[in-house]
């Protein structure tokens, strides 16, 4: 059971970059690792942003200096830092979508305004602070009266500081405005509509058509095609859940009783992560989705392949896999289609094989991940609601067979 | 009163309501050990000759405590226990929620009532539900008539509701035997 | 008749009185009697005071050491020192602790301790409320924390959203206790906001008119009244949740015609203007040192008082900036964008006015205002993050993630915590009569400011790169795990720091150096009397010049007498101008309010677990308010008349 198996890469190549490497390397963590990750650098010279460069140069000079170690290490978190920024599956600041584009846009200019506001505000602090010259002639006492030329330039500063404050913060909630009236824009020509139902700890998601047998379910993971703009219709089960995906767009909640709606568009092919940003009960922190892009050709392709029903079991292991799969507790929550396994409670089960990772984001992929996490699903998700099911090791490797020919 | 017996006085009623609070809150997902096998054939009471069997040491993990008896409450929905058996009411299936226990009001004659399946439409789940889900069903099955503490019966659902939540329905003592079912004595 | 015979008749306060004699005489009328009973029946306001603080100050430390917990399990990835049941019971113990049982109620301690004495007064208004609202209180922290040691500790986040903490989800009785928590603090905030305003109104020495209240006092005066107002919207919602979780009522049942969403706007409606109620007392204090370390008085008093008063209403309009992912209406969600963004501008004043003061000013670097100033470094950040997250776009993005813990940790530490560890500083001699020692002070600020900015700058950059809020644990490889490690050192060091406080406290209790009356020469009135002052508070009421009158004043004080000093009496007097109006009597001790508080606590616990409790928990409850009303057939005997 804690066999280690390659993982086959779920997506396409990427121009130039590939989307899976960046939490894939992880390999198969069963059992889970408690080794921290140092930082390191993955691909080659960082593009850095203009900041985080002058942290490099100045590391490079202070090698003589007696904290150089500790200034290294700082340089190390920011470069690491930069080369998230630039590279993260699940990062608001590396924008894929024109949303997120926006809106990290908008961000960069809260940014680079507050930022100033805040020099700004030291520099006064520390010329208020170590004012030397009034301070000397003044006669020590408990006490003075402030001076009426002073406290007027003082009075005419305040004035001139809130009027500053107000000009800023209204030009500030202008820019907001404008983005998210433009955001709204943008999402007045959905194509594609999917509905996406949460549940305590996973994603269910539905690819509606008009035309009903063409309608069909998956779970953790969402497909789009590149530069498609897709509405989102966001439901929950029991309690409120919060879908994001960072990289495409903000968050909108998932609400019992409420439909909510949110339109994404992935502007570069690659894989995604989002995860459910509102608490949700035990296994908030292990309910991530893969969000993929693909060309438009290959997400065709991919809808076609789901539409079918199984794959039939072709050797016998995989047959007593099935047979298993139909007798056990499995068949109680799971649906496969094309069999007699029909439940609605827990995932469609049905092309699981052909998704990026298993247990809502939780493990990539991978027969010894997906034996693992069928062994004894409460040690990797404690409390999450699949059952430690007690099959024995045959019965495991040929339920295994079977699902792992579910592609 | 002097001072150091009411100290331990009141260090064994803390000790007492710690037991009883960390007993019904305890959330333990994974349920009773993997592996460990269930009660294979229960026994029931009088029906057959010998002394009763020892209560299943399980017992004390599922019954009256708050965690297993909702997620006992939500598969009983999800496994469709419903279909049959309604709110508790009855239908197809017998009442759940009135005081006659035709295979006895236990929590391992429920368990085993469950597992084994019984005459008259009652189907066998064994290696359908696992173990530990079966112990939260039985558990939940009791609650319905209130045969569990209030303080760890579940409240109203986020839907539709029926009836009153297990926590409002009066305890229906249980009746020794039915008239026209078997002759089974349950044991409390 | 001998001068000695004459003075016994005299039952007033005056020139007839010698000093000693009247201070005497005060003494047996006002002292709490010895004793375990006089300790549990005692009224006086510095008392009380004193209790809340320390007990706030435990509440502290417990949840301190939760968030310790926290980091050690978030060190890494995939830890699994904490199972998440277990994680998910201490973060909301420390949200809950922190909020509830610490934050509020130790700015109301030093309003209860302060306040009186600042506006020149003998006692607070209704002092046997007091009384009771510290024992609820305790009731209250030590039933959330008794139930979080038997496990069933709340599991659900200090803002318990519905459904998740409704019947369905939270089984048990864990929920109900985090409800009826919420009820027992409300309860208690409430009784000092209305002794506050009451005191605040009627009781300030003659002559101190509104423009000469001392700003600590204003900020407590605006507290309270935004506690009047946005308390009782969470005790609704929490009584809500508990019908729904007990008797099965639908408030927030969809299904049933309920709404989740009536949950979130009741929570908040409370929950935004909570973190005003914490933030403009802590300005009091940041208002109250720095005159006093920067040696002049402060600049802009009318600008920070209308600061002040403006914050307090514009708080009440931002409470859907914590909904903007809800699915809300757009429009409806601009005018909050707006709100929020407005509230900087008040902020932005009482900032220029304190830099201002520093600026003009010949400052003293002692603790106080080494914590004012770290006060102003991190506050202001946490404000900047805090008008990105008043835009709706980019709420989207950080709702949620840490870059929301980081900025209400730089906003509630930055603006609270910091100006109260410096409000500690400064007013410690008054508490106890001895100073803290300054060379531990400043390693205190040291270790507290590197530790904080350490520990929490890094959460901002983790949420924007997609680390949401209220994880146990969180996968290797996603660019999170060196950040969350520096967070931890961060915090490691930020504990060091709150190590160091306690011992100086420790050390300085017994062995510090002996404080005079005004240690400091500050200009507020609660330094016109001894450290630490005596139980009647002033010999002679003060009467007030200006605005700093220890500074206009400095040959001493002029008095008014003519208050008996045979029996409880306080000073009234009008509401604007303080011009002085009626005497007023004063409770004696009591022991009823204890006994009322626990009447109440058997009926809030009991209604935890049948709805019967309220019923026959009403008994014991209008035994305790008889007792506490019962009317006194006290001989008030004339005074007699003497020359």
């Amino acid at each position: 059971m804690t066999a280690r198996l390659p993982i086959p890469s779920p997506c396409s190549a990427g121009r130039g970059r590939d989307p899976c490497g960046a939490w894939e390397g992880e390999g198969s963590v069963i059992p889970r690792n408690l080794a921290l990750t140092l930082p390191r650098l993955r691909r080659g010279p960082l593009p850095l942003p203009p900041g985080a460069g002058e942290g490099v140069a100045r590391s490079a000079s202070s090698r003589q200096w007696p904290w150089h170690r500790a200034a290294l290490v700082l340089c190390l978190f920011a470069l690491t830092a930069c080369e998230r920024v630039q590279h993260g599956i699940q990062s608001a600041l590396d924008p894929v979508g024109q949303q997120a584009g926006r809106i990290a846009g908008l961000w960069w200019l809260f940014l680079a305004v507050l930022a100033a506001v805040y020099a700004v505000v030291l520099v006064l602090l520390l010329v208020a602070a170590i004012r030397p010259r009034r301070r000397r002639r003044l006669p020590p006492g408990p006490a003075f009266r402030p001076e009426e030329p002073i406290e007027r330039r003082l009075t005419r500063g305040l004035t001139a500081w809130a009027v500053g404050t107000a000009a800023i913060v209204l030009t500030l909630t202008g820019f907001s405005y404008a983005v998210d009236r433009d955001i709204l824009a943008l999402g007045h020509r959905a194509e594609l509509t999917i509905e996406v139902t949460a549940k305590q700890w996973w994603w269910q998601v539905r690819y509606d058509d008009p035309v009903p047998n063409r309608s069909f379910e998956t779970a953790n993971e969402i497909r789009l095609p590149v530069g498609v703009p897709v509405r989102v219709v966001l439901k929950a089960q029991d309690v409120i859940h919060s879908f994001w995906v960072p990289n495409l767009h903000g968050k909108t909640d998932l609400i019992p009783g409420r439909v909510n709606e949110t339109v994404i568009v992935a502007d570069r092919e690659g894989r995604y992560r989002g995860q459910c940003a509102e608490f949700c009960g035990f296994q908030h922190a292990n309910m991530a989705l893969d969000v993929v892009a693909m060309p438009r050709d290959q997400f065709e392709a991919w809808r076609e392949s789901q539409l079918a029903p199984a794959v039939a079991p072709s050797d016998e292991r995989s047959r007593e896999g099935q047979r298993v799969f139909l007798t056990s507790a499995c068949v109680m929550c799971h649906t496969v289609r094309g069999t007699t396994a029909a439940s609605r409670v827990g995932p469609d089960l049905t092309h699981v094989a052909a998704r990026p990772s298993i247990a809502a984001g939780t493990l990539p992929y991978s027969k010894g991940n997906l034996a693992g996490w069928i062994a004894d699903p409460q040690r990797i998700k404690p409390g999450s609601q699949m059952p430690v099911v007690g099959l024995s090791a045959d019965q495991l490797q040929s339920v295994l067979a079977y699902l792992d020919g579910l592609k | 009163m002097s001072s150091p017996c009411r100290r331990s006085a009141s260090l064994a009623v803390l000790a007492v309501l710690a037991l009883a609070a960390c007993d019904r809150e305890e959330r333990e997902p994974r349920g009773a050990p993997v592996g460990e096998s269930g009660p294979g054939a229960i026994a029931q009471g009088t029906l057959y000759a010998g002394e009763p069997s020892p209560p299943d040491p399980r017992r004390q993990e599922y019954e009256g405590n708050a965690y297993h008896l909702a997620q006992g409450k939500q598969l009983y929905v999800w496994f469709n226990c419903g279909t049959c058996h309604a709110n508790g009411g009855g239908d197809i299936g017998p009442p759940l929620m009135d005081d006659s226990w035709i295979y006895g009001d236990s929590l391992e004659n429920i368990f085993a009532t469950i597992v084994q399946g019984r005459p008259n439409g009652m189907p066998s789940f064994r290696n359908k539900i696992p173990e530990t889900q079966i112990w939260e069903i039985a558990a939940y099955v009791r609650s319905m008539s209130g045969q569990t503490p209030t303080a760890a019966s579940p409240g109203r659902n986020d839907s539709l509701n029926a009836k009153p939540a297990e926590q409002r329905t009066p305890k229906a003592e249980p009746k020794q035997s039915t008239p026209g079912g078997p002759q089974v004595e349950g044991r409390q | 008749m001998s001068a000695r015979d004459a003075s016994r008749f005299i039952r007033r306060d005056g020139p007839s009185l010698g000093e000693a004699e009247t201070h005497a005489r005060l003494e047996r009328t006002w002292a709490t009697p010895p004793g375990l009973w006089g300790w549990l029946s005692s009224v006086d306001h510095k008392q009380v005071g004193r209790r809340y603080i320390v007990t706030a100050f435990v509440f502290f430390l417990l949840a301190g050491l939760l968030a310790l917990a926290m980091r050690m399990q978030l060190a890494g990835p995939n830890q699994t020192l904490l199972t998440p049941d277990r994680y998910n019971q201490i973060f909301t113990m420390h949200g809950t602790t922190m909020m509830f049982l610490f934050a509020v109620p130790v700015m109301e301690a030093f309003a209860i301790y302060l306040v009186p004495l600042m506006v020149g007064t003998r006692a607070i208004a209704f002092p046997r409320l007091n009384a009771f609202s510290y024992w609820v209180y305790l009731a209250g922290g030590v039933m959330l924390w008794v139930a979080f040691i038997l496990n069933v500790g709340p599991d659900v986040g200090w803002f318990s959203y519905v459904p998740l903490s409704g019947p369905q989800f939270s089984p048990g009785k864990r929920a109900d206790f985090w409800a009826q928590m919420v009820t027992f603090t409300e309860v208690a905030a409430l009784a000092v906001a209305v002794e506050i305003i009451v005191t605040v109104l009627k009781q300030r020495a003659p002559g101190m008119s509104l423009n000469r209240i001392p700003l600590f006092v204003w900020g407590q005066l605006v507290t309270s009244f935004m506690v009047v107002f946005a308390m009782p919207a969470v005790m609704v919602s929490s009584s809500m949740l508990i019908m729904d979780r007990l008797i099965g009522t639908h408030f927030f049942n969809p299904a049933e015609g309920g709404d989740a969403l009536l949950w979130q706007h009741l929570f908040w409606f409370f929950g935004h203007p909570e973190v005003y109620i914490i933030f403009l007392p802590a300005t009091g204090f940041v208002s109250s040192i720095l005159p006093t370390f920067a040696r002049r008085p402060i600049f802009g008093y009318t600008a920070l008082v209308l600061a002040l008063v403006a914050t307090g209403f514009l708080g009440f309009g931002l409470w859907v900036h914590h909904m903007f992912a809800t699915g809300l209406p757009h429009l409806g969600n601009s005018f909050y964008t707006a709100a929020s963004m407005a509230i900087a501008i008040p902020s932005g004043i009482q900032i220029f006015c304190w830099l201002a003061t520093l600026w003009d000013g010949r400052p003293r670097f002692a603790t106080p205002l080494l914590f004012v100033i770290g006060f102003i470094v991190i506050f202001v950040l946490g404000g900047l993050s805090g008008i990105m997250l008043a835009s709706v776009p980019i709420d989207s993005q950080v709702h949620d993630t840490y870059f929301v813990v980081a900025h209400f940790h730089y906003v509630l530490i930055g603006g609270a915590v910091f100006p109260l560890f410096g409000a500690i500083y400064y007013w410690f001699p008054k508490f106890t009569g001895r100073m803290l020692s300054e060379r531990a002070g400043a390693w205190n600020f040291g270790l507290f400011f590197v530790g904080f900015n350490i520990a929490f700058f890094p959460m901002h950059i983790l949420g924007l790169i997609g680390m949401p809020r209220r994880v146990y644990s969180y996968p290797a490889g996603l660019g999170w795990d060196d950040l969350n490690l520096l967070s931890t050192a961060g915090a490691v060091i930020l504990a060091a720091g709150v190590l160091v406080f306690l011992g100086n406290v420790w050390h300085s209790l017994k062995h510090g150096l002996v404080a005079d009356d005004n240690p400091w020469g500050a200009a507020t009135l609660e330094w016109a009397t001894a450290s630490p002052p005596p139980s009647f508070n002033f010999v002679h009421i003060p009467v007030v010049t200006g605005s700093n009158p220890l500074w206009e004043e400095a040959d001493g004080l002029p008095v008014v007498s003519g208050l008996r000093v045979d029996q409880r009496e306080l000073l009234l007097t009008s509401v604007v101008d303080a011009a002085p109006e009626v005497r007023e009597p004063s409770p004696e001790p009591s022991i009823w309010p204890l006994l009322s508080a626990l009447a109440v606590t058997i009926l809030f616990i009991g209604s935890i677990f049948t709805p019967w409790a309220v019923v026959w928990g009403s008994i014991p409850l209008a035994v305790g308010l008889i007792g506490w009303f019962w009317p006194k057939s006290a001989p008030d005997t004339p005074e007699p008349v003497i020359e």
